[in-house]
């Protein structure tokens, strides 16, 4: 935890770190390498994974653009069902809830289940300095717990870590040294929460998707902890993001079908509980009490928004992190938040109403797409990114040698006129950094750049120069036009003219 | 039929030879290129960074023009993927909105004009040598262009073509990125030339010249002797063209 406050406050520090370390970038690697290799196998195998994938989109964007209704719907059946269910508008109010329960429950120990929610708000944080343990039961997020850190990945909390450092943690706990053979270390912690389990005073968890017809919430797991936490204690707590609402069990099977295979390339998870409800008399399980904290916490700020309402689409894959080119490198602490990659560097200033407090996080993306491609309900991410960058622009956050940089770029690029004059002071000034037909220097603009690169220098003659030259060669033996390929052409155009036009569309 | 070159400024100003390399492919089917000289640059850099006025004043000299063209052809998927984004850039503005739709409908990457439009698949060249591609991320993922240089690559007699290992990996560039985050920037491109080396390929082709140069300023500053030219270069090599 005090590793959160002594972060740098940049991205671009942060991501020094990481760079620097080479069992985060070999582990990283690693993991990520095989979890999007499993979902491209996963998908394939699907058959019909963008349809699949256009199925899943539409249902989330209908929900969430009916938000207030499904929300109710959900609330009404969930209370119906037996469970209190409160609203937390921003995190402090999610945690004070919580907190109360607690106390009230005079509980002297929680077990939870993942939850990003959780880690959204600190809970465990604020849970210890009121004297109730937190005790976290999904083994990545025990391990992080044990070492004092955050998650540095939505669905693999631990990914920055080998088993070896794994091990470590562990005989630590277990006062021995333990082999780092993974089956010796999940069979230790395993044992080791058994007893927890049966201890606890409350069990907490997160919510994969809440059902609105039937007030159920959903939660996909691989190790059945969640099943034991929210079956063996007396009190259940579950940490819900307003958006994770979806209408029917129908949709959920869209949502099954898309979120293990985005999320770790299995068809399903191991788990796939469905509670709806706390025990009734005939079950031979389940808490006696049963509440759902539905927390907003920024999220109502992505409503009525066009550039960002797709946001809320979100399922929580982490299938954009496994492809992302840049998280690859840096893992995910280098986003400072508590989301990471791709969908946390939008989701975290966009939860921010404050865009003064928005570090350069949005730029640490080349922009590539892998993002969107990846994404099991296509949102926008890469588009997202541009936007949030000209929102800091736009509120006079931006960087001000950058911004000078681009009033300069655009009194250059206004008209052909400046920009060929710009061209000529490049060739004379480029003479001072020549040599050999490159540029070396460090000094500069170029410096991040020449970092790792050789620059080209500018040619003598540009294109647009040499253009009526070589025009005037092509005119002179110009080969005749094939008529199918004239004709080609020409409907082409015509279709366009008559509205059917437009082609790649991306 | 007034089929227009948008250069781009990048290939305008560092490789005018790939410019070249396309007029003379295309003038082989009798295409004569035109180009519109108040053309300068798409605006992305300033686009991507977040400052749109300026990244308009830019833009709209690539509207203006391409105003009476019935195709815009340029050597750069991500330059085309820019057209795509100026119905967003000028949502505010009815006039230049119709005409930026107007241009994204007649925008075409080099390839993606050559194998659909044209309908050549096989432009006749010969270029004995171990051949390696790195698909472009907005080539590829944005305009969808992955089968065009594939298809063409494959019909260039004697050409040995090797995978890239996770090529659709971005090479790093991102335009101001690579600047403004040049370490992160460095080591994506240095496992980008890690793996054009593990092919033991001669020669790395692409469809897009920042990219590109992103890639060969790492491997010439790594000394490593891989040639690297676009695919416009390499087709009208390969036909004697160039």
């Amino acid at each position: 935890m005090s590793k959160t406050l002594t972060k740098p406050n940049t991205v671009k520090a942060r991501a020094e770190l990481a760079l620097n370390d080479e069992f985060l970038r070999k582990a990283v690697k690693f993991t990520t390498e095989r979890l999007r290799n499993g979902k491209k196998n996963a998908s394939a195998e699907h058959g019909n994974w963008d349809e699949w994938r256009e199925r899943g989109r539409q249902i989330r964007l209908h929900t969430i653009a009916h938000l207030d209704y499904y929300l109710n719907m959900f609330v009404n059946n969930a209370r119906a069902n037996g469970v209190h269910v409160h609203f937390a508008e921003t995190g402090a109010e999610a945690v004070r809830i919580a907190l109360e329960i607690a106390k009230h429950k005079q509980a002297k120990t929680v077990v939870k289940s993942k939850s990003m929610v959780s880690e959204e708000l600190h809970l465990n944080h604020a849970l210890e300095e009121i004297g109730v343990e937190a005790i976290e039961t999904d083994l990545g997020e025990y391990i992080i717990q044990l070492a004092g850190e955050t998650p540095s990945h939505i669905v693999i909390p631990a990914i920055h870590k080998n088993r070896h450092q794994i091990a470590e943690l562990l005989s630590e706990v277990a006062g021995e040294k333990l082999a780092a053979d993974t089956t010796v270390l999940a069979g230790f912690v395993r044992k080791k929460l058994r007893e927890n389990f049966l201890e606890a005073d409350i069990g907490m968890t997160g919510c994969n998707f809440a059902i609105a017809e039937t007030g159920s919430m959903v939660l996909f797991e691989n190790e059945g902890n969640a099943r034991m936490v929210t079956t063996l204690p007396k009190t259940q707590i579950t940490l819900m993001g307003m958006e994770r609402i979806i209408p029917s069990f129908q949709d959920l099977e869209v949502m099954a079908t898309l979120l293990p295979r985005s999320a770790t390339g299995q068809k399903l998870t191991m788990y796939m509980s469905c509670i709806t409800g706390p025990r009734r008399e005939a079950d031979a399980d389940g808490p006696d009490e049963m509440h759902i904290i539905i927390v907003d916490n920024g999220r109502s700020l992505q409503l009525g928004d066009p550039e960002f309402q797709e946001l809320l689409n979100c399922i929580r894959c982490g299938a954009c992190l496994n492809a992302c080119p840049v998280y690859r490198h840096i893992g995910g602490h280098a986003y400072g938040g508590t989301y990471s990659g791709p969908i946390g560097a939008v989701l975290t200033p966009a939860l921010n109403k404050n865009v003064a407090e928005w570090d350069d996080i949005a730029n640490a993306s080349s922009l590539c797409g892998a993002c969107y491609e990846a994404c099991p309900v296509k949102i926008p991410l890469h588009e997202m990114l541009i936007y949030l960058r000209r929102r800091k622009v736009e509120s006079g956050y931006g960087n001000k040698l950058e911004s000078a940089g681009m009033k300069g770029f655009a009194s250059i690029m206004r008209s052909a006129k400046r920009y060929r004059a710009a061209l000529g002071v490049g060739k004379l000034g480029q003479k001072l950094v020549v040599r050999g037909g490159s540029i070396r220097t460090k000094l500069g603009p170029l410096k991040g750049w020449n970092a790792y690169r050789v620059t080209p220098s500018l040619p003598k003659t540009s294109f647009r120069q040499r253009f009526a030259a070589l025009d005037e060669e092509i005119r002179q033996g110009l080969n005749e036009m094939s008529p199918e390929m004239r004709s080609r052409m020409e409907r082409i155009v015509k279709q366009r003219e008559q509205g059917k036009g437009g082609h790649g569309h991306g | 039929m007034k089929v227009s070159m948008f250069i781009t400024c990048l290939s305008d100003a560092l490789f005018p030879r790939v410019g070249e390399a396309m007029v003379r492919v295309l003038a082989k089917y009798g295409v004569r290129l035109d180009f519109p000289e108040i053309q300068t640059c798409c605006g992305q850099p300033a686009f991507n960074s977040g400052y749109w006025e300026e990244a308009r004043a830019s833009a709209r000299t690539i509207l203006d023009a391409f105003e009476e063209s019935d195709f815009v052809i340029a050597p750069s998927g991500s330059c085309i993927g820019m057209i795509h984004h100026y119905p967003k850039l000028f949502e505010n503005d009815p006039v230049q909105l119709e005409r930026s739709r107007r241009l994204q409908g007649k925008s075409y990457e080099f390839t993606q004009f050559l194998v659909q439009v044209l309908g050549v698949t096989d432009v006749g060249a010969e270029f004995p040598h171990k051949v390696t591609y790195h698909p472009s991320c907005h080539g590829s993922r944005l305009l969808g262009v992955k089968d065009e240089p594939m298809e063409l690559m494959k019909n260039v007699k004697g050409l040995e073509f090797v995978p890239l290992p996770f090529a659709e990996d971005c090479c790093g560039f991102g335009g101001t990125f690579a600047v403004k985050m040049a370490d992160i920037s460095g080591a994506m491109v240095a496992e980008k030339a890690d793996h054009v080396k593990e092919t033991e390929a001669e020669v790395l082709v692409g469809l897009d010249m920042a990219c590109l140069m992103n890639i060969a300023g790492h491997l010439r500053y790594r000394n490593e002797p891989v040639r690297v030219m676009h695919l416009a270069e390499l087709l009208a090599e390969g036909a004697n063209l160039l």
